[in-house]
């Protein structure tokens, strides 16, 4: 520290005439945004978009100054000539038939599509090293994208930001459908955002939680976009989004009641004082038609409406910047709740562990008469470690038997009975009433049968080459090397004798 | 019959066993050789002994000084005994394999007439200014000139001058013995400006053993292509504080010029960002006696973890990053203080991690809260900041305060806060270093590949590993001849060269190949083919010797 204080004189020198200019209005600005879809199906929907504007022109400047923007992207831009970035990774899938038209669908894996810059001479180059090093950004397997898995395609991906032209030339797109998203990829994700996971809505980006969901896709997008409405100069955009689908029956005990508490196991307690804007929309398009039955909670203070995907939508608007959302309980925990009650039913479902524990789906339902009821549970097929596997494998294996366990309407009224006095088959079952009986039925266990590895394959061709290779070379080298001449006959020796014993026995005349 | 039969039969056993022989001479003569040829690995042959030969190299570091005599320094009969060269050489004292040898040849002469003129100047500033104009020196060398004892250019008490450029002034005598104690002066101030024990001990740091100091000397960074800086302005409290700095002023006025003049040891680029609810790794401990927090000098240490995973690697380049911080403490624990080891307030407010960056603590002006409502607007007084972050930035190159031989005057750096001979001085270091390096990597290179047959060397590793040898010697020799800046960029190439060979992944392509399945596979296919050949061959030898016992029976 003492070279410091003797350097001040130094640097004190230094200072120029100019001294300081006040510095600048912010150039960059960051808006985020939360809304929660209730899906058809009963599952719920959570997307989260974090919005960062930066204006800037990123590829002139020497040395670079990052506020808002995060500086690893920026560098990016700047090194690789980008023009446009769009990365998603995603786990699961969006199933439109249940879950109705999604605002941003992404492909199960890894999907990453980026416009240069036409002044980028080595197209290929460029792109391989990039996905190098975007992978180490988001910790994701994209260094595996190479000629293989990358195409250029000439009529979709047209940039979605401002473009002059649109050569395909420079243009590339990759897959990778392997690709499982987990925390490792949410955690850098998280870190890109100003506020990072402390406040505002990112609060909620609880990883135990988005993870244990049906679908869940995070991306990244970048463009440039106009500044002003003249579009005299650009400034450039991150958007950050991620959508997830909560599963209702995990969520809520197969109920149509949710809240934020229960989704993400946090609540809102702050906006992010670096945002301009932090908001919580709540569809009630389908609330508003049966609004006896249901009822959101806090109120919404205001409404939007708009046509979203071609159809009219309603929007309850939660603003975290108005004192009067946050301040009246110091949180805000959004609830959905049901008034009317549930119906009578019941299911418990307990997903298996790997290696620890099996599947348990229990469901009380209540049949009508004369009618056919269907459970059906799908199954996928995996390959077991290979030390698993039993040692006739191809025999398939053994999922057990389902229980029905019935409380069936009786034909005739029993008389009630003395429970010692009648006989033993009449009574394994309590009757709490005699106007129905227990019975229970199990069904047939089911044969699986499981992908099946050839084990010794390789070995086996060796071996078995070797072993052609071998007798063929011995047959040959026998007769090359072999003499063949006609024993003389020999008196005497152990099997000569033998055989004149039986020969005589026999009655033939000896050798 | 029988007498026909039997030559038959004798003359088929002959076939049989030529037979047998033909076989085996097949196997051995083609069949090996072919599977050898096949299975071997592929070793393009190197320079293992030249690689051995670089351990035991001898460095000798030339500094060329050229002493400079005005008319009136020395005694005239002195003047026309002047030397033409003289040749001051001692050994620098390292526990290193390699021998290191610190050379001055120093260069006698006179001086010319415009340097005459220019060092009859008023001030040495002025004379320094004029020969600076009409000569320019050569990285590494320095001059030193030897002014009249009674000359005013110095102050009366003041026996030599040190200048910012690579040259001195050392004031003459008029004595009889006036040639050795100019001598003494001369090396006083050369030693000062250019090589010294401690400067190559920070360089070899890592390739030297262990000892008390050598955590003081691993500071500096190490030797690479290119470095990347990056100024972190830390906020963990944003709904308090809204903080503003002018970074790219900043980084304009102070710390462009200074890397400008060091840009010839690699390539640099600043960066700066802002980040948001980063805190840092340590609880401040509270002060009741001044009512502030305070940070321990132990618990700086843990500081920094927490941080760096914001920070971010960068994703640009893969040259080192020095990370510069500025954090403004959060409201509840402010003012925030770093205290030293023995429980005083560091005066800088700052402590620097070696090898890493520096970390600067800025505390709000506690008058601010009383005007406004939160958030505070708050502008960093960059001044303050780079000033200790330009200081850290020294430290982290290894540019050490100079020791200055007494009764010497001393001049203070120019605009860009570095002198040109500290700049020859980190080359001179650098070097050095680098030699070091790419000997290690060479050396470590050709044991490995020496232990494990495995290996697939390829002609292109093979090539960057000639590459490297003939550029360490080339920097040795360059060193030798004291051509500091070939000497530099031949021990650049050498490590760029030694590190990509070492890091080639084609290296590990078939390292994984274990004996045992390597015979599982052979075993099958030689067993039966070499069973019959070597039985015949033992059944023909045993007859063989029988049939020489044969005839001796006979006789």
């Amino acid at each position: 520290m003492a070279a410091a204080v003797r350097l001040a004189a130094l640097v004190l020198l230094l200072r120029g005439p100019g001294g300081w200019g006040r510095a600048e209005p912010p150039r960059d600005s960051l808006r985020e945004e939360l809304v929660i879809t209730p899906l058809p199906s009963g599952d719920v929907a959570a997307t989260f978009q974090f919005r960062t504007r930066w204006d800037s022109e990123l590829q002139r400047e020497e040395v670079s100054h990052y506020r808002l923007f995060p500086k690893a992207l920026g560098q990016l831009i700047s090194k690789y000539s980008l023009r446009e970035l769009h990365l998603s990774l995603t786990q699961g899938f969006w199933r439109t038939r249940y879950w109705g038209p999604p605002f941003l669908q992404a492909p199960s894996g890894a999907e990453l599509w980026v416009w240069f810059q036409d002044t980028v001479t080595d197209v290929d180059t460029s792109w391989k090293e990039l996905s190098n090093v975007l992978s180490g950004i988001f910790c994701a397997s994209l260094n595996f994208i190479d000629s293989t898995n990358t195409v250029t395609p000439t009529a979709s991906f047209k940039p979605l930001g401002l473009a002059n032209d649109t050569d395909h030339h420079f243009l590339r797109y990759a897959v990778l459908p392997r690709e499982v998203v987990c925390t490792e990829n949410l955690t850098p994700w998280k870190k890109l955002l100003p506020c990072s996971s402390k406040a505002g809505l990112s609060m909620l980006l609880k990883a135990e939680r988005l993870f244990h969901t049906s679908y869940h896709s995070q991306a990244v997008h970048i463009r440039p976009i106009c500044r002003n409405a003249r579009c005299t100069s650009i400034s450039w955009e991150l958007r950050q989004t991620l959508s997830v689908v909560f599963d209702a029956f995990v969520t809520g005990q197969g109920k149509k009641d949710w809240s934020l508490f229960r989704m993400f196991s946090r609540t809102l307690t702050e906006p992010c004082p670096l945002a301009s804007e932090s908001r919580v929309y709540v569809d009630i398009t389908s609330y508003s038609q049966d609004n006896e039955t249901l009822e959101m909670n806090p109120p919404p203070l205001s409404t939007y409406q708009d046509v979203i995907l071609g159809t009219q939508r309603t929007y309850a608007v939660y603003d975290l910047f108005d004192t009067a959302v946050i301040n009246s309980s110091r949180n805000l925990n959004l609830q959905l709740k049901w008034r009317r009650p549930p119906e009578n039913g019941y299911i418990h479902y307990q997903p298996a562990q790997d290696r620890l524990q099996p599947h348990l789906l229990e469901m009380l339902i209540q049949l009508p008469a004369s009618s056919v009821t269907k459970v059906s549970i799908q199954f996928e097929r995996a390959l077991l470690k290979w030390t698993e596997y039993t040692p006739d494998p191809n025999h398939g294996f053994y999922v057990s038997p389902s229980v029905l366990s019935a409380l069936v309407p009786s034909m005739v009224a029993a008389k009630p009975v003395d429970w010692e006095e009648s006989p033993l088959f009449s009574s394994l079952f309590p009757v709490s009433d005699s106007s129905s009986y227990f019975l229970r039925l199990y069904t047939e266990p089911l044969l699986v049968n499981l992908p099946t590895p050839d084990f010794s394959m390789p070995y086996n061709v060796i071996c078995l080459t070797c072993t052609v290779v071998a007798v063929c070379y011995g047959s040959f080298y026998n007769l090359l090397t072999r003499t063949f001449h006609i024993e003389e006959p020999r008196t005497g020796g152990l099997a000569k004798r033998l055989a004149n014993l039986i020969r005589r026995a026999r009655g033939v005349p000896p050798l | 019959m029988a007498a026909a039969g039997a030559a038959a039969t004798d003359l088929e056993v002959v076939r049989g066993k030529r037979a047998a022989l033909f076989f085996a001479a097949v196997a051995i003569l083609l069949g090996l050789p072919l599977w050898w040829k096949t299975t071997e690995t592929y070793r393009a042959s190197l320079p293992y002994s030249e690689i051995s030969g670089l351990n035991a190299l001898q460095l000798r570091l030339m500094v060329p000084v050229s002493v400079v005599f005005t008319g009136e320094s020395v005694p005239l009969d002195d003047q026309e005994k002047l030397p033409f060269t003289v040749v001051h050489e001692r050994e620098i004292p390292l526990k290193y394999k390699m021998k290191i040898k610190c050379r001055f040849q120093k260069a006698y002469r006179k001086t010319l007439v415009y340097e005459e003129e220019a060092l009859s100047m008023g001030s040495i500033q002025e004379a320094e200014a004029m020969l600076a104009e009409s000569q320019e020196q050569a990285e590494g060398s320095l001059t030193v000139y030897v002014i009249s004892e009674h000359s005013s250019l110095l102050p009366q008490d003041m026996m030599s001058y040190i200048g910012p450029k690579r040259t001195a002034v050392v004031r003459g005598i008029m004595h009889r013995e006036a040639f050795n104690i100019i001598g003494h002066r001369v090396i006083q101030a050369v030693q000062a400006m250019s090589l010294t024990e401690d400067v190559l001990a920070a360089a070899l740091a890592d390739h030297l053993p262990e000892d008390k100091w050598s955590s003081d000397k691993r500071r500096p960074l190490k030797s690479s292509l290119g470095y990347e800086i990056t100024f972190s302005l830390l906020n963990p409290d944003p709904k308090s504080h809204d903080v503003h700095w002018d970074i790219q002023g900043a980084v304009r006025r102070y710390v462009q010029p200074f890397l400008n003049a060091l840009s010839v040891t690699g390539n640099f680029s600043v960066d700066s960002q802002i980040l948001y609810y980063a805190v840092l790794g340590v609880n401040p401990r509270f002060d009741p006696a001044s009512s502030s927090y305070y940070l321990a000098a132990h618990s700086l240490p843990h500081v920094i973890n927490p941080v760096e995973s914001r920070l971010g690697s960068s994703a640009a380049s893969l040259y080192p990053v020095l990370n510069f911080l500025l954090y403004v403490p959060e409201l509840a624990h402010s003012p925030l203080y770093i205290q030293d080891k023995d429980g005083a307030p560091v005066a800088t407010n700052a402590f620097h991690s070696p090898r890493w960056g520096g970390i600067m603590v800025y505390n709000v002006d506690p008058k601010a809260y009383n005007a406004s409502e939160l958030p505070v607007r708050v502008e960093v007084d960059m001044v303050r900041v780079m000033e200790v972050f330009l200081a850290q930035l020294r430290l982290l190159f290894g540019i050490a305060q100079p020791q200055v031989p007494p009764k010497c005057l001393f001049s203070r750096p120019k605009g860009e806060g570095l002198m040109t001979w500290e700049l020859d001085r980190l080359l001179w270091a650098r070097s050095v270093e680098n030699l070091a390096t790419a000997t290690t990597t060479l050396t470590s290179l050709a044991q490995l590949l020496g232990k494990i047959s495995n290996i697939v060397i390829k002609d292109d590793v093979a090539s960057e590993v000639y590459r490297a040898v003939a550029a360490v010697q080339k920097a040795a020799e360059e060193l030798a001849s004291g051509h500091l800046a070939s000497a530099f960029a031949a021990s650049q190439e050498a490590v760029t060269s030694s590190e990509r060979a070492f890091f080639d992944p084609s290296l590990l392509h078939l390292l994984y190949f274990p004996d045992d399945q390597k015979f599982a596979i052979y075993i099958p296919l030689f067993l039966p083919m070499a069973v019959p050949i070597l039985l015949s061959l033992v059944k023909i030898f045993l007859e063989s010797r029988k049939s020489w016992k044969k005839p001796e029976k006979t006789d």
